[in-house]
């Protein structure tokens, strides 16, 4: 059996470990400082989107669209998983220009999941929506999912399919033994594998940064509201054209607010924390788009912490300063959906060195050579 | 369940019935002195509920107070004349406009 | 004009706040008064949020309006205590009502003392964030405020631990704690077949409180755990310290057991259709239409827990997280403090002295006083309050709190989400270790109460269920807004 670690225990992490264990011949093991869903792996909006992905992102997330349809069967949950769309609104006709000529760009590419659709469209599948709302771009099988539950679903299917799940350590340090594997320094002694998967979140660039490779990555924080149990007024998962919002209501009735309102980062700490000035944003389109829940209570609110590089996308590839070293890290806050199809990508490219997955736009390179 | 031992000074309407109060004192004080212990139904499984802490923490004494949803009654104090009813589960958006 | 006067003439509830203070208290407690009072002496600019109407806290709940009522029949009633005392019947200064009145001096001390002081004062104020660099935010009759502070003190007091017994959610069920609220804000006393259950002092103190009003209690089931004494006895001369603590209780459970028929048990439930009718004592039935429940109370870390960077630890004793302070009270996040019970259990006096030397040390920290100062005048109050502090250990020992593991797995835990101990249980056995696993899980609390009431219950079946210490199992992250405000409210922030 070829050894192989994961470091990071997200749902980038916990995705890539399953799909590398079950590869025949490999023998993974998954480190995580904290806990397993730790930071924005267990805490996100768990929005299942393809809408609005930018240009380079929609390849990888079709094929992960069809993987949420067939979650139950991958990770033996449904993971609340709920095809119910998303519908993306038009608050003014400049708005809906800008629609058109999206969907247009979309379909130009070969896609056909995005469709423009009118009021009269708009208000039947959101009744609740402010009179103002003109049409909207929806995608009518995407839908949202349970983060925390597709968190444990993943860690669930891992361990079964043989991956060792250490949680509460630390990587101090990375380099390259004498026969070429390549060795993982933690606070709770060595370990050695010929592959490492670099699944780090937001703490990911510092992982690089020991294997001597500089890769230009900020932080997010984006902030989250739920409310109290509200009647069941909307299915889809509701955003905006012009202003940051995402709406959905759960299962059990609340509503989760949020929509990128970036709330304060404390790498070292390892925390977070909310910006109620900024917050009031999001609360405030959210209740001029939805009056109905302005006189909603607000249960809670938090942020959590996830890599940002510099053009909002994702980092896949091997490490250019120490080969056998995988990075997948920077989704930027809309990694949870890519999540089945990327850790499919990177378990590849750990067990045979190539995919054929659309992971190309990704490469670090795009930051050091020039186009 | 409890006694008075101080006289009620004014009248507040719970459910449409008349029940003596004390202004100042808490909506949930007046409605425990009445034997009242239903406040609401919870939005769960529409079981009723009644107060636990009285001091604000456990939102089970959740009552409408002149219309509006889903308020605190051991934190509304009584006012002469105020109405107030049953919270019947989850907030909901038709009464709230009224 | 001085500061005082300036701050003195902003007392209005309407009136606007400024945008900045030097110190802004949480809670007018004993520990909240104290420190405003002892802050405003060093001339700092002082705001005091508070929840309630009045200044009191839960100790000295309504203390002004129910001296101010009492006061003719006190100043009589003060006579007789006196010819007493001069007799040196320890017991008779003991005796029905005196131990609440001790209670009402303090807080009739502190309350007119804090009213004299300066600090601004908003009552039926609910803090809800608090940000890093000190901006708070609250809300006040239905409308969300902000205010940039330059130190913290917390003091919010403590809250009942649950007792999570079957059928506890029944209206009828309400805990020891809420019955004393109604007896010192409404003048409630218990009467018909009203049951007293669980463990701890403040039992104790309302039922005598409860009967000296003249209210009747149908009887007491003692759930606390045998052999209380034997576990106590190492700590017992340290208790003697201050020794009217114990002699207190002694004296408060001679009179209570003279009165109400105590029964020992081990299991207890509430049972009725719609509401409660009936309790079972280890199996047997009795009448009853109001069953109150109490296992002691553990410190509020309600806001503490918010605040990205304040450490808590697990204090395995009385079994429940407490901030980790420094003697001044100072967290590990520079400008926020803690005192009173929010810190860890101490007593209404204890309390207060620690909010005298935190707000000392706020002087200190803004210039107002040297760090000598500061020291000498801390100094007896530091001795003060280990003397008060002396009995704590006597009677964590005496009052265990309850082994979660013995809750059955139909009892609700979670009473806003309605999630019982067997879910909670079982999202444990599918790989849930710490409380915001189950929470996601199992929605256990994500209702309205984030967690305030079954916190501390969900968290003790979590770490029994694993089978290890408390402390290795995460508690509930607690979220800004710690106490919830509309989508309105917030919004309108937004300007």
């Amino acid at each position: 059996m070829k050894k192989a670690l994961v470091i990071g225990g997200g749902l980038h992490g916990l995705s890539t470990a399953l799909h590398l264990a079950r590869t025949p011949g490999w023998q993974v093991t998954l480190l995580e400082r904290r806990h397993v869903g730790r930071h924005s792996s267990g805490v996100n909006a768990g929005g299942v989107r393809r809408l609005g992905r930018a240009l380079p992102e929609i390849a990888l997330s079709v094929i992960a669209a069809e993987m949420w349809h067939g979650i139950e069967a991958l990770v033996g949950d449904d993971c609340g998983f709920r095809a119910t769309g998303q519908v993306k609104v038009a608050e003014s006709e400049a708005d809906m220009a800008k629609n058109h000529a999206r969907v247009a760009q979309v379909r130009a590419l070969g896609w056909t999941h995005e469709e423009v659709v009118d009021q009269a469209e708009v208000r039947r599948l959101l009744p609740a929506v402010s009179r103002h709302v003109v049409g909207a771009i929806v995608t009518r099988d995407d839908g949202s999912a349970d983060p925390m539950r597709t968190v444990m679903a993943f860690r669930r299917a891992a361990e079964q399919a043989g991956v060792v799940i250490r949680e509460g350590v630390a990587v101090t340090g990375l380099d390259r033994t004498a026969d070429g594997s390549i060795r993982v320094q933690t606070d709770q002694g060595e370990f050695e594998a010929e592959r490492v998967a670099n699944c780090a979140g937001a703490w990911a660039p510092d992982l690089a940064a020991l294997a001597g490779e500089t890769i230009p990555c900020g932080t997010k924080a984006s902030m989250m509201i739920v409310t109290e149990r509200l009647p069941h007024f909307v299915d889809p998962t509701v955003g905006a054209t012009a202003r940051a919002l995402s709406f959905k209501q759960t299962a059990a009735g609340t509503v989760v607010i949020g929509g990128g309102h970036q709330g304060r980062n404390d790498k070292v700490a390892e925390t977070s924390s909310v910006l109620f000035g900024s917050l009031a944003f999001a609360a405030q389109i959210a209740a001029q788009i939805f009056p109905c829940v302005a006189g909603a209570r607000i249960i809670r609110t938090w942020t959590g912490t996830e890599a940002r590089p510099p053009d909002d996308m994702p980092v896949i590839g091997e490490s250019r300063s120490l080969p056998g070293l995988f990075h997948s890290f920077g989704f930027s806050g809309h990694g949870f959906q890519l999540s089945p199809a990327a850790g499919a990508a990177v378990a590849e490219l750990m067990a045979r060195g190539a995919t054929n997955l659309p992971i190309a736009p990704f490469t670090q390179d795009r930051f050091t050579v020039p186009a | 369940m409890f006694r008075r031992t101080e006289p009620t000074d004014c009248t507040i309407v719970w459910e449409g019935r008349e029940l003596p109060a004390r202004a100042g004192e808490s909506l949930a004080a007046a409605l425990l002195a009445a034997g009242i212990t239903s406040f609401r139904e919870t939005p769960v499984t529409g079981a009723a509920r009644g107060p636990l802490c009285l001091m604000g923490a456990c939102f089970d004494c959740l009552v409408q107070v002149a219309g509006t949803q889903n308020m605190q009654a051991c934190l509304v104090p009584v006012t002469p004349g105020l109405v107030a009813g049953i919270q019947h589960g989850a907030r909901s958006f038709e009464e709230e406009a009224a | 004009m001085s500061v005082a006067d300036e701050w003195t003439a902003g007392q209005e509830a309407t009136a606007p706040v400024a945008e900045s203070v030097d110190l802004l208290v949480l809670g007018a407690g004993p520990a909240g008064m104290a420190a405003a009072t002892e802050a405003r002496a060093h001339g700092m600019r002082v705001l005091v949020l508070d929840e309630n109407g009045a200044p009191g806290g839960q100790v000295h709940r309504a203390v002004e309006a129910r001296l101010a009522k009492g006061a003719v029949e006190a100043r009589l009633a003060k006579g007789a205590v006196e010819a007493r005392l001069a007799k040196g019947a320890v017991e008779a200064r003991l005796a029905k009502g005196a131990v609440s009145d001790d209670q009402d001096k303090d807080g009739a001390k502190l309350a007119a003392a804090f009213r004299a002081s300066g600090a601004q004062y908003r009552p039926n104020a609910t803090l809800w964030a608090v940000e890093p660099g000190g901006k708070v935010f609250w809300s006040e009759g239905g409308a969300a405020r902000t205010i940039q502070a330059e130190r913290l003190i917390l003091a919010a007091g403590a809250t009942e631990r649950p007792l999570p017994i079957p059928g506890w959610t029944l209206p009828g069920v309400m805990s020891v704690g809420a019955a004393q609220i109604a007896l010192k804000t409404a003048g409630l006393v218990p009467e018909g077949n009203v049951w007293l259950a669980g463990q701890g002092p403040l039992l104790w103190l309302y039922a005598v409180q409860a009967l000296a009003k003249g209210g009747r209690i149908a009887g007491i089931i003692d759930l606390s755990p045998p052999g209380g004494f034997a576990r106590a006895r190492p700590y017992l001369m340290r208790a003697l310290k201050a020794p009217e603590y114990l002699w207190r209780g002694l004296v408060w459970q001679r009179q209570v057991k003279r009165a109400v028929q105590v029964t020992p048990a081990r299991e207890l439930r509430a049972e009725g259709e719609g509401r409660l009718e009936r309790i079972l004592v280890d199996g047997v039935a009795h009448a009853a239409d109001l069953l109150l429940l109490h296992d002691g109370v553990v410190p509020n870390t309600q806001v503490t827990r918010a605040i990205a960077g304040v450490t808590h630890g697990w204090d395995p004793v009385q079994r429940c997280w407490r901030p980790g302070l420094d003697v001044w009270g100072n967290t590990a996040v520079a400008g926020v403090m803690v005192a009173g019970d929010s810190g860890g259990i101490g007593g209404a006096r204890a309390a207060a002295l620690s909010g005298r030397i935190a707000a000392l040390e706020a002087a200190r920290a803004l210039g107002r006083i040297t760090t000598d100062e500061r020291d000498a005048r801390s100094g007896p109050l530091r001795l003060l309050r280990d003397r008060q502090l002396a009995p704590r250990p006597f009677l964590d020992a005496m009052f265990p709190p309850l082994p979660e593991a013995a809750i059955p797995d139909e009892t609700i835990l979670c009473r806003c989400e309605e999630v019982t101990a067997g879910r909670v249980r079982q999202a444990v056995g599918l790989g849930c270790l710490g409380a915001n696993q189950t929470k996601a899980f199992t929605r256990a609390g994500m209702g309205p109460c984030q967690g305030r009431i079954c916190g501390p219950a969900v968290h003790g079946v979590i770490a029994a269920a694993r089978g290890v210490e408390g402390g290795e199992v995460e508690p509930f992250r607690t979220r800004f807004p710690t106490k919830p405000l509309t989508l309105g409210e917030l919004a309108a922030l937004a300007g």
